[in-house]
């Protein structure tokens, strides 16, 4: 093996691991601090998983109904988060969402239209009032095309198809990335001051997912190989509606716009089973009547929003247990139905990609009949902890922001917050490692012994005479994490997950790839293995140890929210000294009191303090 | 279940061959499954590009029986039911491995059009557009840069005029800032001399292929051409021009208040 210094070797300032929405965004902040940047992604650049964003964004701008304002897009997020959210961190989420979102139109953004010429909202779950700043069902695609064609001028460099393997370190700090160029199969030190993970989620070690292929957690594995606490990486959010049929496109999203512009969900037996899932949290808030969810479709400000519109756990959940009951639609779904509920052209305009989708991959006629659909692995709401104000990890240097951070969304995330995360936690990454690198006089040096380490195992699965085949173990465990880290989870399911997750990570460091190292999929399907085997440990590990059903986390041993306990405590997993998975419970300290008193105000009371100036918005 | 019989070509700058697989058909696949059923099941090291499997990265582009689509969203059932199926790269770019082509002549292109200016802020620092002025322009921003229509386009795939024109990709991105409502650059200068708008001989051929169904050629590259003909060979505006010293755009700005 080559020694160290014949491998390709550039400095930069900042890395930035991911070419997303938090990546660019963040890219776009440091340059501007003036930092010599770069970002290292594992495809072509603007193919990342935000391209599939679909309802939109959410910002409390009040272009479609002046009441909202910072205090009820946070309030919504911290009670959707099942008050397991960081504070600090929606509070700056609710607070700065608007002005990142007028930002983008000033890079080009075109969004959706209100009759006053501004920026159209529309209604999504969770959210009290009209919030999402959207382009008909395309929004991740105008995000990160928004933030490619900006970012393109702004000088920072972009490796393509280039995969990061690990974080290097000087000490404590984070100080360089060793990645694998794809198109050569040959390796590439970058040097930096500061690092940044956007890498997104890890929804690929299920099957059925919404994510595309580079969801397989590389980001929160080498983060935790590298010191970094992760935290609520329990909850994993099934969006209640994927594709059900053909069986390929099983778990392909179904964007909630469809709720949000009207769409209802129905049983076998015809009935609009959501009225009998409203949590009580959430009955003042949501229509009983099927005549009252109809009103406020109408526009109408005195009716409370259709049950569809609930939060995505309670959704996601509903509609499992319909199908259990034996309730579900043909191809083991529930049907939602926008075909009665809108005219033809008005679905075709608001919703052309799930129109077209469904045409082509399902052969259904959105604007005719129902689609049927049922829960879909989507997002990570836990991940890298980070400080709230600066996203620096426990590891000096190393940032993280996007899906790949924890702490925004607490146990559950609101559609729509996703993408305003992006931006916001981007722009703040880019300003933490702005400001971190300004205190370091120089780049931190390399250890060759670790980066031949890390060669050496990267190398290992194309060098073996023989071994377990990467697409037959990627199968292996999605089964594993299906059967039992699904939407339905229990303590005996959970152990034994436990136990099959480690009889399959030993397979894992036998397996075996064909041929040569220029661009092999093989070779790259061998260590993404390696990712997916921390984070479907990490799920497990967690789920197993919260012993209650929280947000997207349901425990079916374990029914129901204990507050007194687990509703003051978030999990936190790191690397122990010895090498294993450890897990610890950290004690949320009491919230700020006046964030407690707007989250957790009636709708009226909000109102009135409002009103009354004790909350400034 | 049925049994199907693929002809992949396999290779790489220096030259490959088509190989054969066979692999099982089951209900609703794509070209993409049956490519992945492959590559799990006899081919490891197949190199492809893909992503998100949904129709909305534009990453699997590929040449199907001759016709350049998207893998993702081409389905086993519209192929025709005998004969074995031909996957080969798309032509026009040069090849890195087996399905992969190097695409990155369009990143390049891209970074050539000068980036977006906003007019000013509304005195309460709103941007106001209206919807019917901007839909022409979400139409072109619907672009999922598959570049399959850089594909087929003559001028790139048959003449190789890679330095005069930038492809009816690039075209329509021009297009949409030179119709945003908040541009404010002179997008034509570039669009005639640089881009090359006179080399598109309207074949429609990159319309055609456009698997986002944008009027590439009717609505974006047609009033470019129209624009260049009105700046350049128009003899009346060319002799207000001459008199008036008239130098605004000629895009009308709607103004909403």
């Amino acid at each position: 093996m080559a020694d160290i210094s014949e491998i390709k070797t550039i400095e930069h300032d900042v890395i930035i691991i991911g070419a997303g929405g938090a990546g660019l965004r963040a890219a776009i902040e440091c340059s501007a601090h003036g930092l010599n940047t770069a970002i290292v992604c594992k495809s072509l650049l603007g193919k990342a998983h935000t391209v599939m964003a679909e309802g939109g964004m959410a910002a409390a701008m009040g272009n479609v109904d002046s009441r909202d304002n910072w205090a009820v897009h946070f309030r919504d997020t911290m009670r959707g988060s099942k008050f397991l959210g960081t504070w600090r961190m929606a509070e700056l989420h609710a607070k700065q969402a608007p002005e990142r979102v007028r930002e983008l139109e000033d890079w080009g953004a075109v969004f959706d239209r209100t009759k006053q010429g501004l920026i159209n909202q529309r209604n999504f779950g969770g959210h009290r009032f009209p919030r999402l700043a959207h382009v008909g069902d395309r929004t991740g695609l105008e995000l990160i095309r928004t933030l490619q064609d900006h970012g393109i001028h702004q000088g920072f460099e972009v490796y393509m198809e280039c995969k990061a393997l690990k974080i290097l370190k000087e000490g404590d700090h984070a100080a360089g990335v060793l990645c694998l160029w794809k198109e050569t199969g040959r390796f590439m030190l970058l040097k930096a001051k500061a690092i940044i993970m956007a890498t997104g989620g890890g929804g690929k070690a299920w099957r059925v997912t919404s994510n595309s292929w580079e969801y397989t957690g590389d980001g929160l594995a080498m983060a935790y190989e590298a010191g970094a606490r992760l935290m609520d990486i329990e909850f994993t959010q099934f969006h209640p509606t994927g594709m059900v049929w053909p069986p390929s496109v099983r778990g392909t999203l179904v964007t909630e716009g469809v709720r949000g512009e009207g769409g209802v969900l129905r049983n076998s037996e015809g009935k609009r089973f959501m009225y009998n899932y409203i949590p009580e949290r959430f009955a003042e808030e949501t229509a009983d009547t099927e005549e009252e969810a109809a009103r406020w479709l109408e526009g109408d400000d005195d009716a409370r929003r259709p049950p569809e519109l609930l939060t995505r756990d309670v959704v996601a959940r509903a509609i499992y247990n319909e199908v259990r009951e034996g309730r579900g639609s043909t191809n083991g779904g529930a049907y939602l139905d926008i075909a009665n509920q809108r005219p033809a052209d008005y679905i075709k305009r608001k919703l052309p990609s799930m129109y077209h989708q469904f045409k082509e991959l399902a052969e259904v006629d959105i604007t005719k009949e129902a689609m049927q659909v049922g829960p879909t692995l989507h997002y990570f709401m836990g991940g890298i902890r980070v400080d709230a104000d600066s996203q620096m990890t426990k590891v000096p240097g190393l940032f993280a922001c996007g899906e790949c951070a924890a702490g925004l969304h607490g146990a559950n995330r609101l559609g729509g917050n996703s993408l305003s995360d992006l931006i916001v936690f981007g722009k703040l990454a880019g300003d933490g490692a702005a400001a971190y690198c300004k205190g370091l006089a120089n780049a931190p040096g390399l250890d060759s012994d670790e980066v031949m380490g890390a060669m050496r195992a990267a190398t290992a699965p194309l060098n073996r005479e023989e071994g377990p085949n990467p697409y037959v173990l990627h199968d292996q465990l999605q089964d594993i994490m299906g059967e039992h880290v699904g939407i339905h989870r229990t303590e005996d399911g959970l152990t034994a997950g436990l136990e099959k997750l480690k009889a399959w990570r030993a397979e894992v460091a036998k397996t075996k790839a064909h041929g040569a190292s220029q661009y092999n999929a093989g070779w790259n399907e061998a260590l993404d293995l390696e990712s997916m085997a921390v984070i479907s440990e990490a799920v497990a590990m967690a789920a197993k140890e919260r012993k209650e059903s929280r947000g997207a986390h349901s425990r079916a041993d374990h029914e129901g929210e204990d507050y007194e306990f687990w509703g003051k405590r978030n999990l936190i997993i790191s690397k122990g000294d010895d090498g294993q998975m450890a897990l610890e419970h950290y004690e949320r300290p009491d919230p700020p009191e006046h964030l407690a008193k707007v989250a957790h105000a009636t709708v009226e009371e909000l109102d009135a303090m409002t009103a009354s100036g004790e909350v400034q918005v | 279940m049925a049994t199907r019989n693929f002809k992949i070509w396999r290779g790489d700058a220096s030259g490959g061959e088509f190989v054969e697989y066979t692999t099982e058909i089951t209900a609703g696949m794509v070209v993409l499954d049956a490519i992945h059923q492959i590559q799990a099941e006899h081919a490891g090291d197949l190199a492809i590009r893909w992503n998100c499997k949904a129709g909305k990265c534009g990453s699997c582009s590929m040449e199907i029986n001759g016709q350049p689509k998207l893998s993702c969203m081409t389905r086993m059932n519209s192929l025709p039911e005998e004969g074995t199926i031909t996957v080969q790269p798309i032509k026009t770019f040069p090849i890195i491995r087996d399905l992969v082509t190097d695409v990155s002549w369009n990143y390049e292109q891209n970074k050539r059009i000068a980036p977006f200016q906003p007019r000013e802020r509304d005195a309460d620092g709103e941007h106001r557009m209206l919807q019917e002025d901007v839909d022409r322009v979400q139409e072109f921003r619907k672009c999922i840069e598959c570049f399959l229509c850089q594909d087929v386009c003559h001028v790139l795939r048959d003449h190789h005029r890679q330095d005069a024109f930038v492809g009816p990709r690039f075209m329509i991105r021009a297009a949409s800032l030179d119709m945003h409502p908040l541009d404010t650059v002179d997008r034509i200068p570039a669009i005639k001399e640089e881009f090359g708008s006179g080399f598109c001989n309207i074949t429609r051929c990159c319309t055609d292929v456009c698997p986002e169904h944008i009027g590439i050629t009717d609505n974006g590259i047609i009033p470019m051409k129209e624009r260049v003909v009105d700046r350049y060979y128009d003899p009346v505006s060319w002799l207000k021009r001459k008199i008036f010293g008239v130098k605004e755009r000629g895009k009308d700005r709607p103004q909403v208040k």
